[in-house]
């Protein structure tokens, strides 16, 4: 099962979950995560090979997908 | 570029950092540290030679070829500087997830001193919750980076997540991104920085030796 989580002021939120074997589960978590690329949001996905990758569009078969905010310089 | 932070159209005037460019700021910095250090010396010197009354004179050029570096060092300790955020049950939810993307020891050493430490090709990051240090391979130098997430209301282990987050998914434009604040020698870092935080850095260092 891959999850959607968000880092917010709470700590972090999960928003979705999903199965690589059930599109539907898929196609709602995607909708979820373009809404909050929309709020100013960015996600990073966490691959199987323990690296992690910055996407626009929600990835399939992925552990989990972080949406975070963006980064500054101070 | 596939994968490159978004945040880097934000400041695409800056050239994308690299090897090249860390080397020269390396060179650089220490080109203008001596062109601020040596004429004092040389005058306190030679006030000496001239005419030893001249010798509290001669302290005070002494005084500020040692004061000058360390001034410098502090500007660059500040992006660690430790915060006066309460942590609250977010923060405990935050830690959590932050200790999930941290190896064992990574995560124990920023339970401690609250600085997360991180392999990079460019050498051994430490990141705080508003800025960075990168150990150089040799840990014999170190850059301090100024950098944050652009949200306030965020608790700290978060605000630390979205930093390693962005330099795990691209390092080279986590460090076009951030604010450089200073480079130089490790052991003079070491003696700006908060107690708390040497153990980092001396762990960065020795992983940086390896």
């Amino acid at each position: 099962m891959s999850r959607l989580l968000r880092m917010d002021a709470s700590g972090h939120t999960e928003l979705a979950a999903w199965s690589a074997g059930d599109p539907a589960s898929h196609e709602r978590a995607a909708s979820i995560f373009e809404e909050q690329l929309g709020g100013g949001y960015m996600g990073v996905a966490k691959l199987h090979d323990e690296s992690f990758e910055q996407v626009k569009q929600l990835p399939v078969d992925v552990e989990y997908v972080l949406l975070r905010r963006p980064i500054v310089g101070g | 570029m596939a994968g490159a932070l978004p945040e880097l159209e934000a400041v695409a005037w800056r050239r994308r950092a690299d090897e090249r460019s860390l080397r020269l700021r390396e060179r650089l910095s220490a080109l203008f540290m001596a062109l601020y250090v040596t004429p004092l010396l040389v005058v306190a010197v030679a006030l000496i030679l001239i005419e030893p009354l001249l010798a509290p004179v001669a302290l005070v050029g002494l005084f500020l070829a040692r004061v000058i570096p360390e001034l410098f060092a502090n500007r660059g300790a500040g992006v660690v500087r430790l915060s006066r955020r309460r942590d609250g049950q977010p923060e405990r939810v935050a830690q959590g997830l932050l200790g999930d993307l941290l190896g064992h020891d990574a995560r124990d050493l920023q339970r401690r001193t609250g600085l997360a430490l991180e392999r990079g090709r460019m050498g051994v990051w430490l990141i705080g919750d508003a800025g960075a240090l990168l150990v150089r391979p040799g840990g014999r130098r170190v850059h301090a980076f100024c950098v944050r997430v652009a949200d306030g209301d965020l608790p700290r282990s978060d605000r630390i997540a979205h930093l390693l987050l962005a330099l795990r998914a691209d390092e080279q434009g986590f460090a076009t991104v951030a604010n450089h604040a200073f480079t130089g020698a490790a052991w003079r870092m070491r003696r700006r920085i908060p107690c708390v935080r040497k153990p980092a850095l001396d762990a960065a260092v020795g992983a940086a030796r390896e």
